[in-house]
């Protein structure tokens, strides 16, 4: 017993990931928060969604279940996992019932190397970035088996329509990350494949790789952030699932809990890719400005911006509270409304305390920036029509390929240059 | 009567396949399908995604409304028409109410009129403004649809006003008008018309300039004039081929030669030059609409009709341009109450045959977009 519990406080000094430290007992436990930090993610996603579109389309969105809707997520978990679970006759069962879950597995395991700050992620491997990209690329095939199996038309087709700009997108997006791997080797630790490596590079040259070699960090953003809502199959690149074409792509057969597992895949992978795209270009877990405003008052002020940010959502929760209607119908609501407040407040308050502050403002700022990614998602959904399928392929093969191609070359020439100037300057400045 | 053998039939050339040389793909798409706009039913033959031709079947939505004529009154048939394009209805009673009264050989008061123009106006831009949320619907820009709902009730609840009903209106009567324009119509058209010039430019900065509108509308469905003469098609979608036929100024009906009004048309009778054709027409009813608000005289609103109205034994075509096109109505009299016949010609049945020539060698999606260009209505359609 005693030595079970030195096994675990033993991590608790190291500085390194469960993972990395080979803990089992704490990769565990990392793995279970990151499982269960991810299904509020995407329940809180699903609501927000609802609710940010609904406000661009001057409409309410819900506001039935629970105070503004609240509770409207997990009324709707609920009723999927009481809907009936059909398999078509025709279908081919066994196939069908995988296809669903290669997706969920893909979107979920990418999570392993997450880096949510230095030490919190799974593990850390020295080929994170290219075991992420692999991973994803997996759920193509949950979806293709998944319109295969279900043995109809429209599934089929959006399976294939699938397969194909999941296929393109991946080339663009690997020539973007390429540049981006050659940006951490200017470091004086060499080139990465590690996610906690690459945002470390970014912290060792003190500037976040959107910002590097302007505009060639900018432009091999740009190109990932198109190609990574192409890949999670998000409007305007939602072909495979284009209700108004294929009623609804490759899922059209799928119902209920199977239904509710592409679901949570494609929130979870939209999750995946916009870490990816947060690691790479805007410096993972670092706070804003950490090497331009250094010092422990600066310290200090960013690692209050939890907090903050708790305590303004309970406030608006107060706010909306007490402009509730003052009906007795509606006093269940205000009171929950108000609940609701004071746990956000209660959390803003415990992520005053010191311990706990230190500990949550990597996370913080991580989940902060993922957030803006998410935002930007709903944004696009409200804003643009749909692609047609040849003018993807146009977009990903004839405009994406060549500037990510054109794109590495100039960061590798750029990044020697940069290396021979200070070779230079060794020798003839000594 | 001509020969049908003796037309020249449209040259529909089958596009050329894929070098893959696949097997054609048949897709039912409908009558439940969601872009179809309600029970329409295409069969797809396809190359991949490419359309090789497609073949439309209807009649899921036949109630019979020509046989139905032939056993009311002329009267009793008034709110049948309503529910055929039920999202103009106005246009349709319009159409109607004057082909009887052309037979009866009878004229609408001035006032009369002047209301029958406004309330026609304004179910034209609420026709085209359920045209454009739908249409970018299935394009996929799902705000618009929200943006010209919101602004579309503003129009209903001028409906609901005047007449109590909000879609199929029953607003006018053989003669003139049943209903005097209840108080304050004349600002509550005036503040519309305020209301809704800005909220089209709100839809055509969402829309116009969008690139990926424009690459999804730009050559998409293309018709040349000559084909939408030879097919029998009409409205926006002639316009936007180029051709310069707008029966509001080719044969003015009610009072339409007392306005000043524009008639646009486009080019290259593509999805984007029908989209444009809509939108300029929304403003040309506006204006429309602001002459009329400004001169309705005073006066009577009902014409001396006969309660019990027998026609004279002939037959009269009188068609107005509904907002889908030229909407025409056939009636025979043969002296009895009831008409012996009526046959209405309506536009979106007459469009949809266009349908296959515009969607051949494009892709499927491009069949989505047409189906909504067409703007068709299947109430309409089948009858």
């Amino acid at each position: 017993m005693h030595g079970f519990l030195q096994y675990i406080q033993s991590y608790l000094d190291s500085d390194k990931t469960p993972g990395g430290a080979g803990n089992i007992f704490w990769a565990t436990v990392y793995i279970l928060l990151v499982f269960a930090g991810l299904s509020v993610a995407v329940i809180a996603m699903n609501w927000l969604e609802r609710k940010i579109l609904a406000h661009m389309q001057v409409r309410l969105g819900p506001m039935r279940v629970g105070p503004h809707g609240l509770l409207q997520p997990i009324a709707d978990a609920i009723k999927l996992l009481l809907k009936e679970d059909i398999i078509p006759a025709e279908a081919d069962a066994l196939v069908f019932w995988i296809a669903p879950f290669i997706v969920v597995l893909a979107a979920f395991t990418v999570f392993v190397v997450v880096p949510f700050g230095p030490t919190h992620a799974i593990t850390d491997m020295n080929i994170g970035i290219l075991f992420m990209l692999g991973v994803s690329s997996l759920s193509v095939l949950g979806i293709v088996t998944a319109g295969w199996a279900s043995n109809s038309h429209y599934p089929l087709i959006g399976a294939l329509r699938s397969s194909a700009q999941m296929v393109s997108y991946e080339v663009a997006m690997g020539l973007a990350v390429v540049s981006v791997i050659l940006m951490t080797s200017l470091g004086p630790e060499g080139g990465t494949l590690s996610m906690i490596g690459i945002v470390q590079a970014q912290q060792a040259q003190g500037e976040w790789f959107i910002f590097k070699f302007f505009p060639l960090g900018l432009v091999g953003f740009f190109i990932f952030a198109i190609a990574m809502v192409a890949e999670t199959n998000r409007a305007p690149f939602d072909l495979p699932e284009a209700e108004s074409e294929l009623t609804a792509g490759f899922h059209t057969e799928y119902s209920g809990f199977r239904w509710s597992l592409f679901f949570l895949a494609e929130y979870s992978a939209m999750i995946a890719v916009s870490s990816i795209a947060v690691t790479l270009w805007l410096g993972g877990w670092l706070r804003p400005f950490p090497n331009a405003l250094t010092g422990p008052t600066w310290d200090l002020v960013f690692s209050l911006f939890p907090g903050i940010t708790f305590l303004l959502l309970a406030v608006m929760c107060f706010y909306n509270t007490a402009r509730m209607p003052k009906h007795p119908l509606f006093r269940v609501q205000t009171m929950g409304l108000a609940g609701f407040g004071v746990v956000l407040a209660l959390i803003g308050l415990i992520l005053f305390i010191p311990a706990v502050r230190v500990r949550v403002t990597d996370i913080y700022w991580f989940a902060a920036k993922v957030g803006a990614f998410m935002y930007l998602y709903i944004w696009y959904r409200g804003t643009f029509p749909r692609y047609r399928f040849d003018q993807l392929m146009k977009v990903g093969w004839k405009v994406l390929l060549p500037t990510g191609l054109v794109l590495l070359i100039l960061t590798a020439l750029v990044g020697m240059r940069t290396e021979l100037w200070a070779e230079l300057q060794g020798v003839w400045r000594p | 009567m001509t020969d049908p053998n003796t037309l020249s039939p449209l040259d529909l050339e089958t596009p050329d396949k894929t070098f893959l040389d696949a097997n054609e793909l048949v897709i039912n798409m409908g009558p439940q399908h969601p872009a179809t706009h309600g029970v329409l039913r295409v069969i797809l033959r396809l190359d991949g995604e490419k359309v090789m031709g497609l073949e439309c079947v209807i009649g899921y939505l036949h109630r019979g409304v020509e046989k139905i004529a032939e056993n009311r009154t002329y009267t009793m048939f008034n709110p049948y028409v309503d529910r055929m394009d039920y999202v103009a209805a106005v246009s349709n009673g319009l159409g109607y109410c004057e082909a009887v009264e052309k037979l009866l050989n009878v004229e609408a008061p001035p006032r009369a009129q002047y209301i029958r123009v406004i309330l026609t106006e304004l179910n034209r831009i609420a026709s085209h403004q359920l045209w454009l949320g739908t249409h970018a619907l299935d394009i996929g820009a799902i705000t618009p649809l929200f943006y010209t709902f919101r602004d579309r009730e503003e129009i209903l609840k001028i409906f609901e006003k005047y007449c109590g009903a909000r879609l199929t209106t029953h607003a006018f009567r053989i003669g003139g008008l049943q209903y005097e324009a209840y108080e304050g119509f004349e600002k509550d058209v005036k503040n519309f018309v305020n209301f809704v010039k800005p909220k089209i430019d709100e839809y055509e900065e969402l829309l116009t300039t969008n690139r990926i509108w424009l690459e999804r509308t730009k050559g998409v469905g293309k018709i040349s004039g000559k084909d939408c003469i030879a097919l029998g098609v009409t409205g926006p979608v002639l316009r936007a081929s180029g051709v310069k036929w707008d029966l509001r100024k080719a044969q003015p009906y009610a009072n339409y030669k007392n306005f000043e009004f524009e008639i646009p048309t486009g080019e290259n009778g593509d999805t984007y030059d029908r989209y444009i054709v809509r939108m300029i027409e929304m403003r040309q009813s506006l204006r429309i609409i602001e002459q009329a608000v400004e001169g309705i005289p005073e006066g009577p609103i009902m014409a001396k009709v006969p309660k019990v109205m027998k026609p004279p034994v002939g037959e009269i075509y009188h068609s107005i341009e509904a907002p889908k096109g030229e909407l025409g109505y056939f009636i025979v009299s043969d002296g009895s109450t009831q008409p012996y016949r009526i046959r209405v010609r309506p536009p979106s049945f007459v469009n949809l045959q266009a349908l296959d020539l515009m969607c051949r060698g494009q892709l499927v999606a491009d069949v989505i977009a047409v189906i909504g260009t067409l703007d068709i209505v299947l109430g309409e359609v089948d009858r």
